[in-house]
């Protein structure tokens, strides 16, 4: 044999020792630490584009286009709170704090969310006179760490989230390191400036299902049971979770999967800890209506929602609405492509930052250097946020009008297929062109 | 006791109704004492009040009583459950008998004297309030405690202070353990002047030696993230 012309097997890179694994390996063995980022899961999951919709059809009778009415409205709180809010839309703005977000880019959001009717909530740190000013419905997070709480802010809010948890992070608590804990933002959380400040996972003052409903009870009395009171989880055990939260008195149930972003988590915390957005709806949907409460007690659901077709595919799983976090800071600025060469200076590119926790956002969204956020216009942004919400809310319709429903709170899950088998599982719809739901008659 | 017109009696009349007009009392005018009579551990009494009013409870109270407190004096004449003076903004609550876990957690400002023992997470992410407990505090109290003082003369249970930020931390008596990133410091003049003044405002001027509490607060070592400084 003629050794000399062997033809030789191209490189061959590990699928299991891909380049960024590798990369992680090295920086791990560099600092001894934990990598630390902003943002959501990265990795391909089960999610919402393994659903369709099927449309009408000779037993279905779709709407006429863009003129035949489709509501989109939704009212929250009605079960306890007698002031419930209600939104336009079926999507709101999820919890972000001022401290990881400037000052502009929380007045933004609540431009954005305002014009089109829809509502905003505060994050951890309190509520800031922008955020409220700029608000015409505002969420008032309740969360372990009391950063900033106050009486006075609760009466101010027009419902109060509990927050026990996010997608990104079930069981984790915050950090804001310590570049972005400026002057004003140690102040409001009492707090030394320029330290690491970490958040508590669990709340102080209550352990478990029974001592929540004593909390809720404190909340409603504090505000003489006029607001709505949220009950925000992880997606970890939602038919639980959800039940649970019913049974201590919540008006909402806020699921957020495990695409949801957050300002600052471990890599392997966001990566490896919750369930995706499209396993939990059902469970959560399946306890309402175990216990009678569906479409009495409403849920949002939040977690890698981006356009009009993921929000009426959660409507027909179950949901009364959703929220959106990630999305909203892209409709802001977030990770534009224009500002590439900013990117590269700090070693990435745009549509992969996600050093949201080091302060040195050059769209101005996640720092709290006043250089970088001037850098964003509230009113622009807003405007970006509310064309944003507004063609969600038109794609929604435009998918319900299609399935024949006069709002879009009439989609179900007859009207949704599946692609693959696990998603056919996780929603509890049947592989296309099947009637196979796997596992149906379980859980 | 006769019942005066600013008297609820709680066997008759629900939380609500006490709740509700408390909280229409307003800083305007005189609001009064108000007298709450059989509280039977009833939960949420006398929260988010609003106007320095003084609320006497005769009698044991459920959770968060005082809750959210804000200018108001509420005197409680028995034992307090779970969170009494949560969150408490200003003002002053005073606990007659023993109280729970989570005495005046995340409290902002005010005054919380507990006369008697205070159980675990006592003072739990204070912020500013402070706290004279005249027996005993459990487990893990003052746990990342931000500002504020504790001031306890009797003893302290384990890991007092865990991931201690700046509240500062008074014992007369026997601390079981510290937590995480908590110290004994040095006790000097102006520690001194700070523990003689929270005494005085318990009421306790010239019943107790200064000299004889020891100062406990943070090293600051956790408040830097580094691999040398995980616990």
């Amino acid at each position: 044999m003629d050794h000399t012309n062997i033809p030789r097997t191209v490189p061959r890179k590990s699928a299991t020792f891909d380049d960024y694994t590798l990369s992680e390996i090295r920086r791990a063995a560099a600092t001894g630490l934990y990598d630390i980022r902003g943002a959501g899961t990265k990795r391909k999951l089960p999610h919402l584009d393994d659903l369709l919709f099927l449309g009408a059809s000779i037993s279905r009778y779709p709407l006429e286009g863009y003129r035949e009415k489709c509501g989109t409205n939704v009212v929250l709180g009605g079960r306890f709170a007698k002031k419930p809010i209600e939104i336009r839309i079926p999507i709101t703005i999820a919890g972000m704090s001022f401290g990881s977000l400037s000052a502009q880019a929380k007045e933004a959001l609540g431009r954005g969310a305002s014009a089109v009717g829809t509502s905003t909530t505060t994050g951890d740190g309190g509520m800031t006179a922008e955020e409220r000013g700029h608000s015409s419905t505002l969420v008032y997070q309740y969360l372990p760490s009391r950063y900033g709480m106050n009486p006075d802010d609760l009466r101010k809010a027009d419902a109060i989230e509990v927050v026990i948890g996010q997608g990104a992070k079930p069981g984790g608590g915050g950090m804001l390191l310590g570049q972005k804990i400026s002057p004003r933002v140690a102040a409001m959380r009492t707090l030394p400036q320029g330290i690491d400040q970490r958040s508590a996972c669990r709340h102080p003052d209550w352990t478990g299902p029974d001592d929540l409903e004593i909390k809720i009870q404190e909340l409603r009395e504090i505000t003489d049971w006029e607001k709505p009171i949220y009950v925000k989880v992880g997606a970890a055990r939602p038919y639980y979770d959800t039940a649970l939260a019913v049974k201590a008195g919540a008006d909402v149930v806020v699921l957020d999967g495990m695409q949801g972003g957050t300002a600052a988590t471990q890599e392997v915390f966001i990566e490896h800890v919750g369930i995706p957005l499209l396993a939990a709806i059902r469970p959560a949907v399946q306890a309402l209506q175990d216990l009678g409460m569906h479409r009495k007690v409403q849920l949002i659901v939040s977690g890698g929602i981006r356009n009009g077709a993921d929000v009426a595919k959660c409507l027909a799983l179950g949901a009364d609405a959703v929220s959106i976090g990630t999305a909203a800071l892209v409709a802001l600025g977030d990770n534009d492509p224009a500002l590439a060469a900013d990117y590269a200076a700090l070693g990435t590119v745009p549509g992969a930052y996600d050093d949201w926790q080091d302060g040195r956002d050059p769209a101005g969204i996640t720092t709290q250097d006043p250089a970088l956020a001037t850098r964003l216009d509230p009113e622009k942004a807003g405007r970006r946020l509310a064309n944003y919400l507004s063609v969600l809310a038109l794609e929604a319709q435009t998918i319900a009008r299609a399935c024949g429903k006069s709002h879009v709170h009439n989609l179900e899950p007859e009207d949704l297929v599946s692609l693959t088998i696990e998603a056919a599982a996780m929603a509890r719809v049947p592989l296309a062109g099947t009637d196979w739901i796997p596992g149906a008659g379980r859980y | 006791m006769t019942p005066s017109p600013h008297c609820i009696d709680l066997a008759t009349a629900t939380v609500r109704e006490l709740n509700q007009r408390l909280h229409h009392l307003t800083a305007d005018g005189d609001p009064g004492i108000w007298r709450v009579l059989n509280p039977a551990g009833g939960h949420a009494i006398a929260v988010g009040l609003n106007a320095p009013v003084t609320v006497e409870i005769d009698g044991h109270v459920g959770y968060y009583c005082a809750g959210m407190n804000k200018s108001a004096s509420v005197r409680i004449n028995g034992n307090a459950g779970v969170g009494v003076a949560e969150n408490m903004m200003s003002g002053l609550v005073h606990v007659r008998g023993d109280a729970s876990q989570a005495a005046g957690a995340t409290a902002h400002g005010g005054l919380l004297v507990i006369d008697g023992n205070a159980s675990a997470r006592c003072g739990i992410s204070m912020k500013g309030i402070d706290i004279v407990v005249k027996g005993s505090i459990g487990h893990m109290s003052a746990f990342m405690g931000q500002a504020g003082t504790l001031t306890v003369l009797g003893d302290a249970g384990e890991a007092l202070g865990d991931s201690l930020y700046e509240a500062r931390l008074f014992v007369r008596g026997s601390v079981a353990s510290l937590g995480a990133d908590c110290v004994e410091k040095e006790m000097r003049d102006e520690h001194r002047a700070v523990l003689h003044a929270r005494l005085e405002a318990a009421g306790l001027a010239g019943e107790v030696d200064v000299s004889e509490f020891r100062r406990y607060g943070s090293a600051r070592g956790l408040y830097h993230f580094h691999v040398d400084n995980v616990y």
